[in-house]
């Protein structure tokens, strides 16, 4: 039972990241790989962010009565990478705007089928 | 001012690029990017010469020591890497101005340079930073900007080639901040000498274990380590002719650069290369790559993807060299970064030449017959550059190949230096047929006038050449290097 409860957050982190890979790959759709790819990120953020935090933890400053401690860190590092997934996700998406323009389609076998 | 260096060689490239988006005028921005490129080489070369005298340098970024601060930490490897690529940056640069005009619309050269500028100091980051992290940020942040480049390729093309690039390179940094986030998990540092160091003390193996497979598949699928390889021949062949050169000679080898890093810098090689069966593997995909790579070279007809796959070949050779990890095994792929670098740097240059005087239709074997006449100085670069990917002594390449062939040898290996010796004929044959269609088939009758490309680009693509031969005789900077690298690597140097 402990193997389930006690590591909950990482059995969410590697199902999302499991889920987000096979839609990436198994879809065909452009913006639908979008979509697995934002899962598969936020897989990341969860595995990150979860460990770093202690329960009944607060945070690091110095006070009387207070003396568990959750790391800031983890926070920090997912935020840098949340910017970075956005910035990821917003290119995608004006790629597969500029594709839907040049080929009038976002089905991956509809457009490789088409030359040139 | 000379104790920031390390600072500047990636802060001025990230300065310059919002600074060209903000000013939008064409001149500034190829007068800002070159001199930028210039400044970095200065810079570049400056510290890997402190190193070669005083050993690896420590610079504490914003005055936090390491390793609670991020550090940025240039040794004996890093110092070669970042001479690679600012070194690529200032032949690709002052070509751009020309190529550039004819392939991409003159309104968007702008966001061409800011996001070469974007490219050229995460590349340069990926390089001197000592922080895992830091290392994932600079690696988005080249990864991006090199989408956008590709994208704006002028076939349409271009956009599936960006787009499936993304999806596989965004999957490749994801995995490898995951592996970063097991290794911190454990050790609860990102500093990576400080993560090395805590490494060694860590008695469950299993998640480093797991660091270890999702780092491995990151960065393989960033360097296009065989079968990850599936975006490479796309992207080099649909991107514009200057971001292909820039590409083909950095992104990927800054990316080996990485995993070289991990490999002997964090995880314990004497477990990874003992206990785990890292050799075979690597061994038997490098391989894999030479030979598939370099077969299907052999039936491409157009000459941009006849290079492209050569470069999966080519990264087999490097990714070999880890695989063997002795010293002149690493030797050889640690110099192979550059003179392999500088060869299709060439090659890529001046294939956009030819693309500029064929109006930007691509350059196709059929494009090639009779260049010898038609173009005899850039057929002739064409032949030194192939001679030099075929590996012939007296050309860069046959230095990375002896140290391989060497490397194969001292393992008794001798099946891995037949496969050296077999895919280098393989590739003599690709490099002949464009020699072929060069000088000995007849120019067809709708042919383009004989011409040069403008001189610009015609120089920038003969120092290249120049350099092929040069690092085949001249090897005190490139085989020097790359021995100190190795030696630091196999724990015995600085």
């Amino acid at each position: 039972m402990n193997a389930i409860s006690g590591h909950l957050s990482y059995w969410v982190t590697i199902f999302l990241m499991v889920a987000g890979l096979y839609i990436l790959i198994a879809r065909t759709n452009l913006l639908k790989k979008l979509v697995g790819l934002a899962i598969l990120q936020s897989s990341v953020y969860l595995l990150y962010i979860a460990p770093g935090k202690l329960i009944g933890g607060t945070a690091p400053i110095i006070a009387d009565g207070f003396t568990v401690y959750s790391n800031p860190l983890p926070h920090v590092l997912i935020l840098t990478a949340i910017v970075v997934g956005v910035a990821t996700l917003a290119l995608g998406l004006a790629l597969v705007v500029r594709i839907r323009e040049a080929y009038g389609s976002i089905e991956e076998d509809e457009i490789l089928e088409q030359e040139d | 001012m000379p104790d920031h260096l390390p600072a500047l060689q990636v802060v001025l490239p990230l300065v310059v690029a919002p600074l060209i988006v903000l000013l939008r005028h064409r001149g500034f921005a190829w007068l800002a990017t070159t001199a930028v490129s210039y400044t970095c080489l200065v810079i570049s070369i400056l510290l890997a010469a402190r190193v070669a005298s005083g050993g690896a340098i420590s610079y504490a970024m914003g005055s936090w020591p390491p390793p609670w601060g991020i550090e940025y930490r240039i040794d004996a490897l890093s110092a070669f890497v970042l001479v690679l690529v600012s070194l690529t940056a200032s032949f690709v640069a002052p070509y751009a101005h020309r190529s550039l005009a004819a392939e991409v619309r003159p309104e968007r050269h702008y966001v061409v340079y800011a996001m070469y500028c974007l490219c050229l100091a995460g590349l340069l980051g990926i390089t001197i930073t000592g922080d895992a992290f830091n290392l994932f940020v600079f690696l988005e942040i080249s990864s991006l900007s090199m989408y956008v480049l590709i994208a704006l390729g002028t076939r349409r093309k271009a956009l599936v080639a960006a787009y499936q690039y993304m999806l596989m390179g965004t999957v490749g940094a994801t995995f490898y901040v995951i592996g970063v986030g097991l290794l911190y998990l454990m050790t609860g540092t990102l500093n990576l000498v400080d993560m090395a160091e805590r490494l060694r003390t860590v008695d469950e193996l299993r998640p480093v274990l797991a660091a270890l497979a999702f780092i491995t598949v990151g960065i393989g699928l960033k360097l296009a380590l065989f079968p990850l390889h599936q975006w490479l021949p796309n992207a080099y062949a649909y991107a514009p002719s200057m971001v292909t050169a820039f590409l083909a000679a950095t992104a990927t080898k800054v990316s080996v650069y990485v995993l070289l890093r991990f490999y002997f810098g964090v995880f314990d090689p004497s477990v990874l290369f003992g206990q785990l069966h890292t050799r075979e593997v690597f061994i038997a995909l490098s391989v894999a790559a030479m030979i598939t790579a370099s077969l299907v070279a052999l039936y491409e007809q157009d000459v941009k993807r006849l290079f492209a796959w050569s470069s999966v070949a080519q990264i087999g050779y490097i990714t070999l060299g880890i695989g063997l990890a002795n010293q002149a095994g690493l030797t050889g792929s640690i110099v192979h970064l550059l003179n392999h670098g500088v060869t299709k740097g060439a090659i890529f240059v001046l294939l956009g030449g030819l693309a500029l005087r064929g109006a930007g239709a691509p350059v196709t074997m059929a494009g090639l017959a009779g260049l010898g006449r038609r173009m005899p100085l850039t057929a002739f670069g064409l032949v030194i550059a192939g001679l030099s990917l075929v590996g012939v002594p007296g050309t860069a390449g046959f230095i990375s190949k002896w140290y391989l062939l060497t490397g194969a040898l001292e393992r008794g290996q001798w099946w891995v230096a037949a496969v050296i010796v077999a895919t280098s004929l393989i590739a003599a044959a690709y490099v002949w047929r464009v020699v072929e269609a060069a000088y000995l088939r007849q120019a067809p009758a709708g042919a383009p006038a004989p011409g040069e490309a403008p001189p610009g680009m015609l120089a920038a693509a003969l120092g290249l050449v120049i350099l092929c031969v040069y690092f085949g005789i001249e090897t005190s900077f490139s085989l020097g290097g790359a021995r100190d690298a190795a030696l630091l690597l196999l724990g015995g140097g600085r």
